[in-house]
């Protein structure tokens, strides 16, 4: 995949300094409220308005994907054991249902009754079932900074996502800046503070705890735009998607910043240990959040993630990243032939 | 979507109801849906299975051909599968001997142990229990620092000697925390540790010296209610590798069916010991396998509801309500005191929640907002005692002032007032034993046969839509109200059936 991608071209690249650079903006974290003016006033002078490409580091979610065969063996003579097999991978009854008649006709056709080519049929049916066009990130196009808005339920990683996705793009050098506007669970701002730290990008914090997230988020986009940054990327709390009223302050707070940018992704974070309930998720937030994309994380546990085939069967939103352990680069792009052969190898 | 298991039992029973009695086919027919359902609802494949085949056998046996209802006997069969498979009675924490207590909270990423933890401090503290929270979930960044945070909003002392964030030793924290809580004289140390994949070696071996150095009085594994198939998994790993006593259920507040609940407790054989609903630091419960299960099917947690209502509601006052309501003398201060009574069961939407039938409306329920009561309660408070006796002496320079009072506008007062005369009209045609409004106890609730309640459920939504808060309360507490008379007359506790 090419994973080149535009970003504001800065005097700072004619002479690769980056290290520096890093550091200044560590020391921004500690300070309680963002004081952004200050680097503006450097950088402002030597911007150019003129985009560069820079060519992300490459990320492979192999290593996390594990077969759908570790535990019960394929058996190529009796293809309605799949059904179950896919059930308890969380696709759900009815993709099951759909993804071994495809496979059931597609083999007859093909003439495929061995082990292998059965299972290349298998590989084939699932990786075009989530294979998209538009499963890239939204990097390329539109004005700077781009404003990823990351939402989800509790617990799913949407924290540590962020933090990956930060120190991914500090190091194509891109400036990130990170709003904590997950006012709500005790500590959270500590936490995200700390990725941000650790991915050496701009946090903008909330001024007083307890703050209406949609003024933190606003600030954020307004302090990222002040200080010329490439990303600004927006922690949310954590939301069930059935209470009306937290989900209504996330239509807030997409309405709050898209006054000053535009959104170029929201992604919903979605824990790959997740059942059936995923649908109901991504239906939930695609509606109030209009969510551009799928992060599907812990992929590295034992779950397979396969509510992630009826997401996109009924709701055509792309998956485009996956976690896939608590390191800072266990993070990839979503790919479907690799996540369909991880799935039948 | 498809609605929730109970929707769809319900669903399927209706079927069946319609039938006299049942043919294998029939049971079959049943028996498919049941198994959707509990695929939807995310409970393991082997445990649906397992479940569908008991269920089966018992259906075909002589027990529901000779039954005069065979439906019902199919749901109770379903019913009582589900309680087995749920662990049976309730189970209690168990305490050790000497104090202190150690409970220990193991659990994948995300469950919400910490968060958990701080729920069960504040439960034990409400018992009268010394608990202590002790940080050692030394992995996750600022994990130390939410529990920290959650203690103190909790009002339990945190045991924190490492900052966390990768810097300490777990194991070596647990320890010392042992300690420290004997000589402060702690009654229970609540040890929360970091949250692991069950196929991580190194973690889950951590997970084990933390349970050797403490040997805990349970150990309790957090589990998130929207788990899927992967449940069966994670509980196989963390029984075999840490061992647990206990399961607790998280995220229970939200929509997901909950199949986890079934699975994790069929896998392990462990039971569920607590359910935590909200993220409310109180939104924490003991576990009913019973209840759960008749939730499920939808028959409402009437148990519960019962024995709350008794305690509650006052069987002589509402009496004497029913009659002043009979003889037209009911006033807008009896109103009031209704509202009160019914507030006094707590929550009015957890209340609701373990109603009968009450899945039909759960996408209401969910967004009912408790404070439309209070704005209800607001108005009525900024009356005189003689515009609360007598709502028609109430003209428009009275109105406005009541507005200003409570702080609402005329249109809301107004409204308030129509609804409580037509609530009164409407409650004197009942007390009368016109129109049953009840719905009462159907032989078999939640059946579909719930005539008052859902349509009134539909009312509700529609009233909703019109976006008038003290309307909607007052239709709220009307409808409650409305109800009363009837089963008043006949038991004190039935009242609260008719919510």
């Amino acid at each position: 995949m090419a994973l080149m991608f535009w970003k504001k071209k800065r005097n700072e690249e004619v002479a690769p300094v980056v290290e520096p650079i890093a550091e200044v903006l560590i020391e921004q974290v500690i300070e309680p409220v963002v004081e952004i003016p200050a680097v503006d006033e450097v950088l402002a002078p030597v911007i150019s308005e003129a985009l560069v490409a820079v060519e992300l580091p490459k990320r492979s979610a192999k290593k996390g994907i594990r077969s759908l065969f570790s535990r019960i063996k394929f058996d190529p003579e009796n293809l309605d054991d799949l059904e179950d097999i896919l059930i308890q991978a969380d696709f759900g009854l009815d993709a099951s249902v759909a993804i071994v008649d495809e496979v059931k006709l597609r083999a007859k056709k093909a003439g495929a009754e061995s082990e292998n080519q059965l299972k290349e049929v298998l590989a084939t049916v699932l990786a075009e079932s989530l294979e998209r066009s538009d499963k890239a990130l939204n990097l390329s196009a539109g004005k700077l900074p781009y404003v990823f808005l990351v939402v989800g339920v509790n617990g799913v990683g949407k924290t540590t996502t962020i933090g990956k996705l930060a120190n991914w793009l500090t190091e194509g050098d891109w400036k990130v800046f990170i709003g904590a506007a997950d006012t709500f669970r005790a500590a959270a701002v500590d936490q995200v503070a700390t990725w941000a730290e650790r991915a050496g990008a701009t946090l903008v914090r909330p001024k007083q705890e307890g703050q209406d997230p949609a003024s933190v988020a606003f600030e954020s986009v307004e302090a990222a735009i002040k200080a010329d940054a490439d990303i600004v990327i927006i922690d949310t709390a954590g939301r069930l998607q059935n209470k009306i009223d937290l989900m209504g302050e996330l239509d807030k707070i997409r309405r709050v910043i898209e006054k000053q940018a535009e959104i170029s992704e929201v992604l919903l974070v979605l824990d790959a240990t997740t059942g059936q309930n995923g649908l109901a998720q991504a239906k939930a937030f695609a509606e109030v959040a209009k969510v551009t994309g799928v992060v599907l994380t812990k992929l590295d546990g034992t779950a397979k993630g396969g509510i992630v085939f009826a997401i996109q069967k009924e709701l055509g939103i792309p998956v485009k990243l996956v976690g896939v352990g608590e390191g800072i680069n266990d993070f990839a792009f979503f790919d479907a032939q690799e996540f369909a052969r991880g799935l039948v190898s | 979507m498809f609605g929730n298991l109970s929707d769809r039992l319900i669903d399927t029973f209706k079927n069946l109801r319609s039938k006299g009695k049942l043919s294998a086919a029939d049971i079959d027919a049943t028996l498919r849906e049941i198994r959707r359902a509990l695929l939807e609802a995310d409970v393991a494949l082997d445990v649906v299975k397992t479940f569908t085949g008991a269920v089966r056998d018992r259906a075909l046996g002589d027990e529901v051909s000779k039954a005069l209802n065979p439906a019902q006997q199919v749901v109770q069969i379903v019913n009582e599968e589900l309680v087995t498979i749920l662990g049976g009675e309730q189970k209690k924490l168990s305490f050790a001997k000497k104090p202190p207590t150690v409970l220990m909270l193991a659990g994948l990423q995300g469950a919400g142990k910490t968060t958990l933890a701080g729920k069960l401090a504040k439960w034990l503290k409400d018992q009268g229990q010394t608990p202590v929270l002790v940080a050692a979930d030394l992995q996750r960044p600022n994990a130390v620092n939410q529990l920290q945070v959650v203690g103190e909003r909790v009002g339990v002392p945190v045991f924190a000697p490492e900052p966390g964030n990768g810097v300490g030793n777990p194991v070596k924290v647990a320890k010392e925390a042992i300690k420290h809580a004997e000589k402060k004289m702690f009654s229970v140390v609540i040890v929360d540790t970091a949250g692991r994949l069950g196929v991580d070696e190194e973690l889950m071996q951590q997970a084990i010296d933390i349970r050797k150095a403490v040997d805990p009085d349970e150990v309790l594994f957090v589990v998130d209610s929207m788990l899927g198939q992967d449940a069966v998994n994670v509980a196989k790993a963390f029984d075999e590798g840490v061992g647990i006593t206990g399961v607790v259920l998280t995220k229970l507040d939200g929509d997901a069916r909950g199949g986890a609940a079934l699975s994790v407790a069929s896998v392990t054989g462990k039971p569920i010991v607590f359910a935590s609903n909200g993220e409310g630091m109180d939104a924490f419960e003991p576990f009913y396998p019973d209840r759960m299960a008749s939730r499920i099917l939808d028959m409402g947690d009437i148990l519960t509801l019962i024995e709350q209502t008794q305690k509650n509601f006052d069987e002589a006052e509402a009496r004497a309500m029913a009659e002043k309501i009979a003889k037209d003398s009911f006033t807008l201060e009896d109103f009031m005191d209704q509202m009160q009574q019914l507030r006094k069961m707590g929550s009015l939407k957890s209340m609701l929640a373990m109603m009968p039938g009450a899945g039909q409306m759960r996408a209401q329920l969910d967004n009912f907002d408790e404070r439309e009561i209070d704005r209800t309660e607001a108005i009525i408070r900024s009356m005189t005692p003689a515009e609360r006796r007598q709502p028609k002496i109430l003209n428009g320079s009275r109105r406005a002032r009541i507005a200003k009072g409570s702080g609402m506008t005329v249109t809301d007062v107004n409204s308030l007032v129509n609804r409580f005369e037509q609530a009164a009209k409407m409650m004197k045609t009942v007390a009368k034993g016109g129109v049953p409004q009840v719905p009462g106890m159907p032989a078999m609730p939640g059946m579909g046969s719930f005539g008052g309640g859902k349509s009134k459920g539909k009312d509700k939504k529609k009233g909703s839509k019109s976006g008038n808060p003290a309307k909607r309360a007052a239709e709220e507490a009307a409808r409650a109200l409305g109800q009363n008379p009837n089963s008043a007359g006949s038991t004190g506790s039935g009242s609260a059936f008719g919510i």
